[in-house]
C-alpha cells in the first residue's frame, strides 16, 4: 500500500510543472505559433515566483508573479513570431537563452551576487491538501478550463482556427493576430506556473539549474499528448510515472541494476509508445507559418 | 660633505641589498577560470575565489578570475588569462579537466593548476592537480549521522557513480559502521547532478524506509533531497559546503571541502618556489581541506562533539584508514566487529 502511495505521490509531483508547461504548449500550438521557447519561460517564472514569495512571504503572489515572468519573455516570443513573422524557432532559442540568462542576472541583483535564492520556510510555500501541494490540483483544474474552451467555447474555436487555417479565419472576420497572441501569451503564462510549481512547491529555492530540461519534455508531451490538453496530461503523468518506477525500482538495493541504465527508462518507454501506439500526429496545419 | 656622501653610498648601498628580496616578494599574478557556476555559485567556484582573495589579502598576490557560461568557454578564458601573463592559472573543477591539459601542452612554460581532478602519471610537468580526501569529512558526517539516528537506518544519495561521489559514500559508510556497526545504509544515484525532483523523491522512499538522516552527494538534486527531509521533519547532511541555510532545522551537519584553504595552500607554495608540478596533490582533513560544518555546533551535542573531535585526532594520525572506493570498503567493513 505505501508503495502504491509512493508511486502515486511521485508521479503527480514530477507531472505537475510539466502539465502546466505541457498545456502552455498547446495553447499557443494550437493557436499556430511553434514555442520552443518554453524551457527559458519556466526559469524566469521559477525566479520570479521564489523572489516575489521572499519578498513579500505569499506563495500565491509569488506563483501568479511566475506566471506574469513567463508572460514578459512571452511577449518577445510573439512579437517577433506574429508581428514581424520572424523564425518561431529561432526566436524559441533566444527565449531560451534570454530566460536563464534574465534570471542569473536579476538573482545577482537582488540577493547579494548569489546564482541562487535563499530557501522558503515550509509555512511559506504552497499549502499542502491531502499530502499534495495545492500546485497539483491546480494544474488538473486547468486541464480541465483548456479543455473547456477548446471544446465548448467560440473562443477555442476562433484559437484553433487561426492554427489551422489563418487564411480562412481572416476571411470569416476573425483577427487572426489577436487570437496568435492570446495563445502564447497564455502560453508564457502557464510556463511560468509551471516554473513557479518547482520553486515554490516541489523545491523552496531557485537555483538556475532548478529547470534543466522540463520545458522541452512537456513539450515532448505536448506531441505526445497530440496537441489535445487531456492527452498532453495524460502524457505528462505518464512520464512522471515512469520516474516515479525508476525511483522504486532503484530502491530495491538486492536488484542490481545498473542507475545509468534504468535512468533512460522514462525515454525508452517514450520511444516504445511513439513508435508502437501513435498512428498519426496531428500538429495545427498552420503551426509555423 | 663627505659624512652626507657616505651616508648616500650607505643608502644605496642598503637599497641594493634590499632589491633582490623585493623582487623576490613581486606579487604573483594567480588567476582562475569557473565551471559554468559562475563566480557566486554558492559551492565549489566562490570557495575557491574567497581562496584567491585571501592570497591577495595575506600573501599580496595579485588575483583575477574569468567566468565561464557554457563548457566551451574554458579554453578561451585559459587562453585570455595566459594572455594577461598569470604566473598560475587554476582551472575550477573536474569538468575543465581537458581544456587545462590542452592549454597545458601548448603552453608548457605556462603553470596550471585544477581542483578535483588527477591526470595521474600522465600529469604534465607544468600542470598540478588538486584532490581533495572527501572520505575523510564524509567520515565524520557519518558517524555524527549514526549517532543522531533513532531508526539505525541511514540514505545516501549519490549524483552519479563516480570516484569523486564514491569517495563520498564509502567514507560515509564506514563512519556510520565506525559508530554502530549495525546500521542500515540505504544507498541510491539519481544519475543527474540537477534533477531536484528525483532527489526529492528518492529522499522520501528511504524515509518511508524508515531512514531518518539522509545525506547527499549529488549537487541541485540535493535540494530536493533536503527539501523532503525538511517535510518530513528528518535529519539531513549536506555536502560540499555548509548547507544548514538551506534547512536550519534539519541539516545536521555537512561534508565540506575547502576549496578555499587548498587553494591558499597551494599559492603559498607556489609562492615560496615550491610548485609540485607533474603531481596530484591529495588535502585531507590535516590541512583543513576537508572537515565537518561549523554550524554542526547547533545540532548535534557536545558530547558527540567530543568523540568527534577525538576521532578527527586518530584520522589525522593516521590510525584510522578510511576507504573511498567500495573494494577499500569491504575490506574495511571485515576488520568491523
Amino acid at each position: 500500500m505505501t508503495e502504491i502511495l509512493f508511486l502515486f505521490s511521485t508521479t503527480l509531483m514530477y507531472a505537475t510543472p510539466l502539465i502546466f508547461t505541457g498545456l502552455g504548449g498547446v495553447l499557443s500550438e494550437k493557436s499556430g505559433v511553434i514555442n520552443i521557447g518554453l524551457e527559458g519561460m519556466m526559469t524566469f517564472g521559477a525566479f520570479i515566483a521564489s523572489w516575489v514569495a521572499i519578498s513579500h512571504g505569499n506563495p500565491w503572489l509569488g506563483f501568479l508573479a511566475g506566471g506574469f515572468g513567463g508572460l514578459f519573455l512571452a511577449i518577445f516570443h510573439a512579437i517577433a513570431s506574429i508581428k514581424f513573422k520572424g523564425n518561431q524557432v529561432v526566436s524559441g532559442i533566444a527565449i531560451n537563452s534570454l530566460g536563464t540568462g534574465l534570471a542569473i542576472f536579476f538573482c545577482r541583483i537582488l540577493f547579494d551576487g548569489a546564482s541562487m535564492t535563499p530557501p522558503l520556510d515550509l509555512e511559506k510555500k504552497i499549502p499542502v491538501f491531502m499530502s499534495q501541494y495545492a500546485t497539483v490540483y491546480i494544474a488538473f483544474f486547468v486541464t480541465f478550463l483548456i479543455w473547456f474552451i477548446f471544446t465548448k467555447t467560440a473562443l477555442g474555436l476562433r484559437i484553433i482556427s487561426a492554427g489551422e487555417h489563418p487564411k480562412a479565419a481572416a476571411a470569416a472576420g476573425i483577427n487572426v493576430s489577436l487570437y496568435r497572441y492570446l495563445g502564447v501569451l497564455s502560453s508564457g503564462f502557464l510556463a511560468g506556473l509551471g516554473g513557479g510549481s518547482l520553486s515554490l512547491a516541489i523545491v523552496s529555492n531557485f537555483r538556475p539549474t532548478l529547470i534543466s530540461g522540463q520545458g522541452f519534455i512537456a513539450l515532448a508531451a505536448m506531441i505526445f499528448g497530440k496537441w489535445n490538453p487531456v492527452g498532453t496530461l495524460c502524457a505528462c503523468l505518464f512520464f512522471g510515472f515512469s520516474q516515479a518506477l525508476v525511483v522504486y525500482i532503484g530502491g530495491f538495493e538486492d536488484l542490481h541494476i545498473s542507475s545509468q541504465l534504468l535512468a533512460t527508462l522514462p525515454y525508452i518507454l517514450t520511444l516504445i509508445i511513439l513508435v508502437g501506439f501513435m498512428k498519426k500526429t496531428t500538429a495545427p496545419s498552420a503551426l509555423g507559418q | 660633505m663627505r659624512i652626507k656622501n657616505v651616508l648616500c653610498s650607505l643608502a644605496l648601498i642598503c637599497s641594493a641589498l634590499t632589491l633582490p628580496s623585493i623582487s623576490l616578494a613581486a606579487p604573483q599574478k594567480i588567476g582562475m577560470v569557473t565551471d559554468v557556476g559562475g563566480v557566486n555559485d554558492q559551492s565549489f567556484n566562490q570557495s575557491a575565489w574567497e581562496g584567491l582573495q585571501r592570497t591577495k589579502k595575506e600573501l599580496g598576490n595579485k588575483v583575477s578570475y574569468q567566468e565561464s557560461k557554457q563548457d566551451a568557454d574554458y579554453p578561451a578564458n585559459l587562453e585570455t588569462l595566459f594572455d594577461a601573463k598569470n604566473d598560475l592559472i587554476w582551472g575550477i573543477g573536474f569538468k575543465m579537466a581537458d581544456a587545462v591539459l590542452l592549454a597545458a601542452k601548448q603552453n608548457p612554460k605556462q603553470k596550471y593548476a585544477i581542483i578535483d581532478y588527477s591526470y595521474g602519471a600522465k600529469t604534465p610537468p607544468n600542470v598540478v592537480g588538486v584532490m581533495f580526501k572527501a572520505e575523510e569529512g564524509a567520515f565524520l558526517a557519518g558517524y555524527i549521522a549514526a549517532k543522531m539516528s533513532k531508526t539505525g537506518t541511514l540514505g545516501f544519495i549519490g549524483g552519479m557513480s563516480v570516484p569523486i561521489i564514491h569517495s563520498f559514500q564509502y567514507g560515509f559508510k564506514a563512519g556510520a559502521k565506525y559508530a554502530n556497526h549495525k546500521i542500515n545504509v540505504l544507498e541510491q544515484y539519481s544519475e543527474s547532478f540537477t534533477d531536484a525532483a528525483k532527489g526529492k523523491a528518492i529522499a522520501n522512499q528511504m524515509l518511508g524506509k524508515g531512514a531518518d538522516v539522509v545525506f547527499h552527494a549529488a549537487g541541485a538534486v540535493g535540494d530536493g533531497v533536503i527539501e523532503a527531509v525538511k517535510e518530513k521533519d528528518k535529519m539531513a547532511v549536506g555536502v560540499d559546503r555548509d548547507q544548514n541555510y538551506l534547512a536550519p532545522k534539519n541539516v545536521i551537519t555537512s561534508s565540506m571541502k575547502r576549496v578555499d584553504n587548498a587553494i591558499f595552500n597551494v599559492v603559498k607554495d607556489f609562492n615560496e618556489g615550491k610548485f609540485k608540478g607533474g603531481s596530484t596533490i591529495e588535502y585531507g582533513l590535516k590541512d583543513n581541506a576537508v572537515d565537518i560544518a561549523p554550524s554542526t555546533t547547533k545540532m548535534v551535542p557536545s558530547v558527540l562533539l567530543e568523540e568527534v573531535a577525538k576521532i578527527k585526532k586518530l584520522i589525522v594520525a593516521g590510525k584510522i584508514k578510511i576507504p573511498s572506493t567500495e573494494k577499500a570498503y569491504e575490506s574495511y567493513a571485515k576488520t568491523l566487529k
